[in-house]
């Protein structure tokens, strides 16, 4: 290395990976992962929302895990906390719907409403 | 990129090491291959958490939960649970990060809350071995913007501005030092670290040195570029082994980044360090006697002046910094002079790191704002004394140190405060003492240890502190006379005022501040023959009383030696003749009937 742009970018790229390491206020997407979760196909809902992420570099957003929700039936469940906001709650989430929340919700900011648990109720 | 969602930082500090975090680490991975979760946790072996004594520490992020006590076949629950189902594991959280059933992150806990990290910012944070980590942590940024914008005399301004002061033990003021250096004259420079840590009990270097090492490699190259000098070396006791593999890990990495070596950052500034093992005698960490060692003799200190900074290692300019003072520098360059000086105190600015033990709840290691009082320290972070005993003293810097008593609890902790109360800030030992300690017992131990260290150069230090010691040794064991105490301070004086260097003018303080605040009770094993504390177990006789004791036996049947009579449902006695004060039948009371006088 032979000069200060390149430390710059090394610094980058390597704080993007330990973003993860601090206490900062960040959007979190947490996806219940209990065993009805799993069975439902939460896994492939994580790995999408992870794919997501990393691929558009967002760095004030984590994505992590929980235990059961207490609804096993509408499984797998996303919960989108932003700070500041109310929550959200996604259900019956597909790795497809995963990237559409992303795209549309974290990235631009509006809540996709077809897939939250309010319009399910009015169903 | 590959980007995680979560990461364990495994403590791989010497505490948590030693007790198997290398394969706890180890099956993590495994673990979490086999649930086929590799893309997603990322498994890092960090350097020491500072709460040594609940290891093997493991900290899952973003989470921030904290885990202690992890054993090797509590991994697969952690991946299982935790990592996979998102479940903490309430058992193995830190006793303290459960509270009313709310889980709390470990920055909330109170031994962190409470903590201001500075020079172990990155420790328990970052991967010590991986360059990276530091260099995303604002790592060499201070080194790029000394080496491209700023000329040596703004950086050692800088240094002077920030008012920072040796944190080796005497609290010179670090940018007058690097001043001095760059003054001296003379073509080849050096810039020394002293990583030799010597004092029992410390541990403040170590951890630094293996959770972030770079800070103290990129320390040393601003000062180098400040001082002149293309040369360091870090002497550092063999006995820190994973120290000593992680700081050669980093000088490799450093040169292959570019960061050591030729034409740093295309500066022309050329600049590569060393590491030099030391055989762990205490005395080589005073600078002139490390200086020798480095040159390969003896380690045996020199007379002062001339200075090193005039004439150091080989001869030449040597500029001796301590690891945590180097461990602050590239973070005033970052953040500022006005951030550093509105931590700590007006004449004492920034923190300090303590390793923090004896009898106290919370022992490891703290880094505190200067200022901070003793009592906050000790009952803040440290939480408290175990068992409901009474405090009776804190001895801080070790050898070289002294004994503060209750009524000064309330002391900010700075160079001049401890100083005046006749102790001293010392590297960061800071061991605590409760009501069963023996004051006299304590300065003996220290005595012995510098009577162990002396060099033997100086006939004061060589024969006078051996003989303090063997008037220590006569009074714990209860035959003292009158006049000993006189003479010890006789003793003390004569020693400290010839003794050519620091261990000997020091070696005195731990006797002449006990003698200060205690003196009752060194009068006490001398005229009495007692132990007030009942600690020296010479002057103490095992007493059953009469009124208490239900005649169970159950002292009788336990005791090693026979000492004990008695019949059943009777009042038992000791015989005193028999009794080896091993304190067993005291422990063994249902009744609490028996009593040390
Ligand atoms: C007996 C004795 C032992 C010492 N041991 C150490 C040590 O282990 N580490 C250290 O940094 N300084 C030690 N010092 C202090 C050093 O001589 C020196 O003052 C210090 O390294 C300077 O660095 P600083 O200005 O950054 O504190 C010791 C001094 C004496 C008299
Ligand atoms: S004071 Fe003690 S340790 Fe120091 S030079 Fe003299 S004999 Fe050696
Ligand atoms: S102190 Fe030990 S030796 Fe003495 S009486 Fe008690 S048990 Fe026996
Ligand atoms: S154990 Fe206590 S109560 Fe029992 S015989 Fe001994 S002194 Fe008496
Ligand atoms: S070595 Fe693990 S906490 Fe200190
Ligand atoms: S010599 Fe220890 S309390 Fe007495």
């Amino acid at each position: 290395m032979k000069s200060i742009e390149e430390l710059n970018k090394i610094r980058q790229e390597a704080l993007a990976k330990m973003n993860l390491r601090t206490d900062e206020e960040r959007i979190r997407i947490v996806v219940g992962m209990a065993t009805c979760g799993i069975s439902a196909g939460a896994r492939p809902v994580l790995t999408a929302f992870l794919e997501e992420v990393s691929k558009r570099k967002l760095e004030n957003v984590v994505v992590s895990q929980t235990g059961c929700i207490g609804l096993c039936k509408l499984e797998p469940i996303v919960e989108v906390y932003e700070p500041g906001k109310e929550k959200v709650t996604y259900i019956e989430m597909t790795p497809e719907k995963a990237r559409r929340v992303v795209a549309q919700h974290i990235v631009n900011g509006n809540v996709v409403n077809e897939y939250t648990i309010g319009s399910y109720k009015s169903e | 990129m590959n980007l995680y969602r979560a990461h364990v930082l495994v403590c791989g500090g010497t505490g948590c090491h030693s007790s198997n975090s290398d394969k706890i680490k180890e099956k993590m991975e495994d673990r979490i291959k086999e649930k086929g979760l590799e893309n997603e946790v990322k498994v890092v072996m960090t350097g020491c958490f500072g709460l040594c004594e609940s290891g093997p520490n493991v900290v899952v992020y973003p989470e921030g939960v904290f885990y202690s006590h992890v054993k090797l076949s509590d991994v697969d629950e952690i991946v299982d649970e935790h990592l996979l189902k998102g479940r903490v594991v309430k058992r193995l959280l830190f006793k303290e990060a459960v509270e009313e059933n709310i889980i709390k992150s470990v920055n909330e806990v109170d031994f962190y809350k409470k903590q201001t990290r500075v020079a172990l910012r990155n420790c328990g944070i970052i991967d010590p071995e991986n360059i990276e980590e530091y260099i995303a942590y604002d790592g060499y940024q201070a080194l790029a913007r000394a080496l491209t914008e700023m000329t040596r005399d703004e950086v050692i301004q800088l240094v002077k501005d920030s008012g920072l002061r040796g944190r080796g033990g005497a609290g010179f003021p670090t940018g007058l030092k690097w001043d001095f250096t760059k003054k001296a004259s003379g073509d080849k420079k050096y810039v020394v670290c002293n990583a030799d840590e010597g004092d029992p009990g410390a541990f403040m270097d170590r951890s630094i040195l293996e959770g972030d090492p770079h800070s103290v490699l990129e320390a040393m190259t601003i000062a180098g570029y400040a001082v002149g000098s293309d040369q360091g070396y870090i002497y550092i006791r063999a006995e820190y082994p994973i120290a000593v593999k992680r700081l050669q890990i980093a000088i490799n990495q450093a040169r292959e980044y570019g960061l050591l070596g030729e034409n740093i950052l295309n500066s022309g500034f050329n600049f590569d360090i060393e590491l030099r093992l030391g055989a762990g005698a205490f005395v080589c960490g005073e600078e002139t006697a490390l200086i020798e060692s480095i040159e390969g003799k003896r380690g045996m200190p020199r007379n002062k002046p001339p200075f090193p900074a005039n004439e150091g290692l080989w001869g030449k300019p040597t500029l001796i910094n301590n690891v945590e003072t180097y461990a602050n520098i590239p973070v005033i360059f970052q953040r500022g002079v006005d951030w550093f000086r509105s931590i700590g105190t007006e004449k004492s600015p920034g923190t300090k790191v303590f390793a923090l033990g004896g009898k106290i709840e919370n022992t490891g290691l703290v880094e505190i704002p200067m200022g901070t009082t003793l009592r906050d320290i000790i009952y803040g972070i440290g939480g408290g004394i175990p068992k409901g005993k009474d405090f009776k003293a804190v001895q801080t810097g070790g050898p070289s140190g002294g004994c503060i008593p209750k009524e000064y609890l309330d002391t900010p902790v700075d160079y001049e405060s401890l100083t005046k109360l006749g102790s001293i800030m010392g590297s960061g030992g800071m061991i605590v003492m409760d009501e069963d300690n023996c004051m006299v017992d304590i300065a003996r131990f220290f005595l012995d240890f510098t009577v162990d260290e002396s060099c033997g150069k100086c006939t004061a230090c060589r024969i006078g502190t051996r003989r303090m010691l063997e008037i220590l040794e006569k009074i714990t064991s209860g035959k003292g006379e009158p006049g000993d105490i006189e003479k010890l301070e006789e003793l003390a004086n004569n020693i400290k005022d010839s003794a050519l260097c620091g261990l000997g003018q020091t070696a005195p303080n731990p006797v002449v501040s006990t003698l200060k605040y205690f003196r009752d009770e060194y009068e006490a094993h001398v005229y009495e023959k007692r132990c007030p504390s009942g600690h020296c177990r010479r002057l103490v006789t095992f007493v059953i009383r009469e009124d208490l004791c239900k005649g169970c036996g159950l002292c009788k049947r336990n005791c090693p030696n026979d000492a004990i009579t008695g019949e059943v449902r009777e009042a038992h006695v000791i015989d005193p003749e028999k009794c080896i004060k091993c304190g067993t039948c005291i422990e063994k009371c249902p009744f609490g009937a028996i009593e040390k006088r």
